[in-house]
């Protein structure tokens, strides 16, 4: 069996006096796997994502990406892996107003300093995979819902991330451009990219997820693979 | 606490950086305006404010001691017209000797005639003298010099060879009259001892009077004294209007320079206060909506958008009036020494105005965006914090795409074009700030040129006068002074060891046929070749029946170059022809120079006291030794050698000093300015940097994209703001030199060469980096997860 992508041990997170956000948790997430994190508000789901992309710091315990402890990275570090090892699609899409949807879809590799060529290629790619191809003029301002989280996805596909870490992905969405992104990332891990979807949708869980953890108060209270997706 | 007080507070609390930023560049606005204003202020009339502030002496008056009773001096003060007096002050007419000192000055030379008072301390009634160092002379050997006459430094020591006892007198303190009224001064009970024995020393008054502004009034008065005193018992009386006629053309030389630092800080202030407050005001749009939302009235958001701005506003102005008080200190007592201001601290009225502008600009600044925000709908006024404004600059963006330059290095210059109100105010910050440095720099290798230039008068690294005064005796001295000493002290001066090269140069005096009166002449001999004027036009004189004259000389007799003149003396006459304008300010401009030998016929001979040998010496000559040698050689005539007037003057490193002080005020305005912009931008765009963290921005090209986001402008900046520096410089000094009398000659004014240019076009560069440093390391150093959760 193949190294776990996703190596998280006894896990703790606390801000100030508050109760901890994650206590002692710890997880495992082995490539090809699409993992849905589910739990009400505040049980701790955007933390875990959060540590998960190096976007914050544990309190205490390790978390190991691809072999390597982004818990101990420093910013400039912390910002190569991010561009490198992973993708990340948000709720309210984060793309940027100001740019046409190629210019946002391209910019990782430009952080990367991918050639200017070259990105242009891989981004028209991933738009005309995606079926945005003839959108990739527009701005943001102008696109639906799913089309902006289409959009949202190729940016975090863009560098070939080994995995693609996803908050709420649907919470933004119509039922329709819901069923759209649903099916987009379901493809998506049919074709081998690791998935981690935290989200309060269950029926993205249920169509996506080839398991499905549910956190409460910071630990996880079930732990379940999917027999079927 | 009232709600709004309230909301005013938290806001205020919760924007501490922002509010800090405010604060300081209000700050830095209002030094640098009450330091504008002060300088304005204090520049005008100078004198006068000087001589009413010290109640300088309308007339200052000597009588013989031996016609006049102490009684009778006293009554004088109670004439009609007089307003103040004060004396009697017994004075003489001393000629000291260097003594041991620490200010270069040959040890055993005479000075000329000084006139000393003995006065018991500086205050009074009429001339009020101010102790620039050191203290009052109490006791017996003790003296204060007058810092205006500079015959010695504190701690030098003079000593006096008439006086019973040839007593030696230590310079305690340096003190400044503003009419002058003497050259030094000891305690009264001294003053009598320095009397040669059988001589009764002079009694000074110093008078005001009601009527004193014209020199027919001051000779009226003056009449009064007389009258009222026994006949021929006036022995001097010397007028004010001599003094100031002299001070308000030197402080008229600098209002030009004063007026334009003041007039470019004035302006920086305003801008500064409006860009701050503005985008202070528009980045609390959301926080205002939210107000709105929970039963704020329109006009309650419109004062809460007033308070936030106006609170840290009022601190900054507070502060801002302190330090502006005590920069001012420094800054005045510079402007003072080079006596272009009359006053040495801030008048309270000029706070009081300075506040009431400052806040009233902040609250003017304030009022549109919360006027407009008043107006809002909640709903609007809540998305206004939330949307990014429009699509501004995506066109600017594309077309900066094709640069050659990173990913971060296009997103930062292309940022200022989604703002275009904001950037150029920024930009006009920086321009003025690119102006005050340009001007400044200018200003200062200028007045660094026109001194060497001034300096040409005595080019000589070592100069020697060869006929002292009459009466000048110096130990080992053999040879009385007399003019047919000088062709054996220049042979002296030939043979010493390390003489290159010399000329010599006397005053005389001629008529010139069509102008009234005499005009002096400085008549060359020797090889005079090495020692020409910095020219403002022509060539120097190469021989005899060729001439050189100032300006002044050409602008006063409508004369130009090629211009033959008609000089004639003793019903003898001769002509030269005018070859080049130099540039000097010697004797108001009215000189001609010219070779000795264009005076043969005249009978015009130079006085023999006003003669000075000019020496040059050999490369590599120890130009010390070189004087104690020649000084020793030349003993036996009494005449010592001294060194060339290499050194800057007073006044250049005074005006540097302050250009200096001036430049960095609105240099430091200027980077506020940028700081401030930046840290609204990046406040404001916080989400954005969020998005490009999590898409793997390092804080390195996080920095970059900052720092970017002002090179375009800074740069813009510069190359706008460096021509206007440069013609506001080649205004000012040619206006400078016009107060002054005289052309400034080209090679002074073209000063901005390419390695003076290239360094401050890169200036407003400069400014806008080191204002976006701080909020680029902030940019970067934002929590990634913090900034995705900013609305």
């Amino acid at each position: 069996m193949s190294t776990p992508i996703i190596q998280i041990h006894e896990v703790s997170k606390s801000y100030g006096e508050a109760r901890p956000a994650l206590t002692g948790l710890s997880l495992d997430v082995r490539a090809g796997e699409a993992l849905a994190v589910l739990g009400r508000s505040g049980s701790g789901k955007s933390t875990l994502l959060n540590l998960m992309a190096g976007l914050d710091k544990p309190s205490g315990g390790t978390v190991r990406i691809a072999g390597m402890r982004i818990d101990q990275l420093g910013e400039t570090a912390l910002a190569k892996y991010r561009r490198d090892r992973i993708g990340m699609v948000f709720q309210f899409f984060n793309l940027l107003d100001d740019m046409s949807v190629h210019d946002n879809v391209v910019l990782p590799a430009q952080l990367a300093g991918m050639p200017a060529v070259k990105a242009s290629a891989r981004a028209a790619e991933l738009l005309e995979q995606l079926g945005m191809g003839q959108h990739a003029n527009a701005f943001p301002g102008h696109l639906s819902g799913g089309q902006r989280q289409r959009v949202a996805v190729a940016r975090a596909l863009m560098n070939r991330p080994p995995l693609l870490l996803a908050d709420e992905p649907t919470g933004a969405l119509d039922s329709s451009s819901a069923a759209d992104v649903r099916d987009l990332l379901a493809q998506l891990n049919a074709n081998g990219q690791t998935l981690v979807l935290v989200t309060h949708d269950t029926e993205l869980a249920a169509s996506c997820a080839t398991r499905t953890v549910e956190l409460l108060d910071g630990r996880i209270a079930r732990d379940v693979q999917a027999v079927t997706r | 606490m009232s709600a709004l007080t309230k909301v005013i507070r938290s806001g205020v609390g919760r924007r501490r950086l922002q509010s800090l930023v405010m604060a300081m560049t209000t700050m830095m606005a209002v030094t640098a305006s009450l330091l504008a204003a002060g300088l304005l202020t204090a520049s005008q009339a100078p004198f006068d404010h000087a001589f009413a502030s010290q109640r300088g002496a309308h007339l200052t008056a000597r009588f013989d001691g031996t016609m006049v009773t102490g009684g009778q001096l006293s009554a004088t003060a109670h004439l009609s017209g007089v307003t103040a007096a004060a004396g009697p002050y017994p004075a003489l007419v001393l000629r000291p000797r260097f003594g041991a000192n620490k200010s270069q000055l040959p040890v055993g030379y005479q000075t000329p005639p000084a006139v000393f008072v003995g006065r018991a301390g500086p205050g009074g009634p009429v001339d009020d003298l101010i102790i620039t160092s050191g203290t009052w002379a109490n006791g017996p050997g003790q003296v204060v010099v007058n810092e205006q006459m500079a015959i010695a430094g504190l701690g030098d020591q003079l000593t006096l060879p008439d006086a019973p006892g040839s007593p030696v007198l230590t310079v305690v303190g340096l003190a400044r009259s503003v009419g002058r009224s003497a050259d030094a001064w000891v305690s009264p009970a001294q003053l009598p001892a320095l009397a040669k024995a059988g001589t009764v020393p002079d009694q000074q008054m110093l008078y005001r009077f009601a009527s004193a502004a014209t020199d027919q009034q001051l000779a009226a008065d003056r009449d009064e004294v007389a009258s009222s005193m026994p006949s021929g018992s006036l022995t001097s009386a010397d007028s004010y209007l001599t003094i100031k006629l002299a001070a308000d053309k030197s402080s008229a030389t600098y209002v030009p320079f004063l007026v334009s630092f003041g007039i470019l800080g004035l302006c920086m202030s305003v801008l500064i206060i409006g860009v701050v407050v503005s985008g202070a005001v528009s980045s609390a749009s959301r926080r205002i909506g939210i107000l709105k939302a929970v039963g704020f009235t329109p006009e309650q958001v419109v004062r809460a958008y007033l308070g936030l701005a106006l609170a840290p506003s009022t601190v900054g102005t507070v502060l801002g009036l302190l330090l502006g008080n005590l920069a001012a200190i420094p800054i005045l007592n510079r402007a003072d020494e080079a006596q272009v201001v009359g006053s040495t601290t801030i008048a309270p009225w000029l706070d009081v105005v300075v506040a009431l502008v400052a806040l009233t600009a902040v609250a003017g600044a304030a009022l549109p965006p919360a006027l407009r925000a008043g107006r809002l709908r909640t709903t609007q006024a809540l998305t206004v914090g939330r949307t990014p404004s429009g699509g501004r600059g995506r066109r600017a963006r594309q077309v900066l795409g094709r640069l050659p330059l990173s990913r971060p290095a296009i997103l930062g210059l292309a940022g200022p074009f989604a703002k275009p109100g904001r950037s150029a105010a920024m930009v006009a910050a920086v321009v003025l700030g690119a102006t005050g440095v340009t001007f400044g720099a200018g200003l200062a290798v200028s007045l660094s040129a026109v001194q060497d230039g001034l300096h040409r008068k005595s080019p000589g690294a070592v100069q020697v006068n060869p006929v002292p005064p009459p009466d000048t005796s110096m130990p080992g001295m053999t040879h009385k002074p007399d003019i047919a000493n000088v062709p054996a002290i220049e042979a002296l001066i030939t043979a010493q060891p390390g003489t290159r090269r010399m000329f010599s140069f006397g005053q005389t005096s001629v008529s010139v046929v069509g102008r009234a009166g005499e005009t002096s002449v400085l008549a060359y001999r020797g090889d005079y070749s090495w020692g020409a004027y910095q020219m403002v036009s022509g060539r120097w004189f190469r021989g005899p029946g060729e001439a050189v004259v100032p300006s002044g000389f050409l602008t006063a007799t409508r004369t130009h170059l090629g211009d033959t003149l008609t000089l004639a003396n003793d019903n003898h006459r001769t002509q030269v022809r005018i070859v080049g304008e130099a540039f000097s300010t010697q004797e108001s401009g009215m000189v001609i120079m010219t070779d000795e030998s264009s005076l043969n016929g005249l009978s015009a001979k130079p006085l023999p006291e006003s003669i000075e040998i000019d020496i040059d010496l050999n490369p590599g000559t120890n130009r010390q030794a070189y004087l104690d040698s020649l000084t020793q050689t030349l003993a036996p005539y009494g005449v010592p050698a001294v060194p060339g007037s290499t050194g800057l003057s007073g006044v250049v490193v005074s005006m540097d000093a302050l250009a200096l002080m001036l430049t960095l005020m609105v240099v430091a305005v200027a980077g506020l300015g940028v700081l401030n912009t930046v840290l609204l931008d990046t406040r404001e765009r916080v989400h954005d940097l969020g998005v490009f963290r999590a898409l793997g921005m390092s804080p390195r090209q996080t920095v970059t994209m900052v720092l970017w986001s002002v090179s375009g402008l800074g740069l813009v900046a510069g190359l706008i703001g460096v021509p206007i520096g440069i013609a506001l410089h080649d205004y000012v000094l040619p206006a400078m030199g016009t107060a002054a009398g005289t052309r400034i000659p080209h090679a002074d004014l073209a000063v901005y060469q390419p390695a003076v240019l290239v360094p401050l076009l890169l200036g407003g560069l400069a400014i806008a980096i080191a204002g976006a440093v701080l909020p680029a390391g902030w940019a970067a150093r934002t929590s990634t997860a913090g900034a995705l959760r900013t609305e």
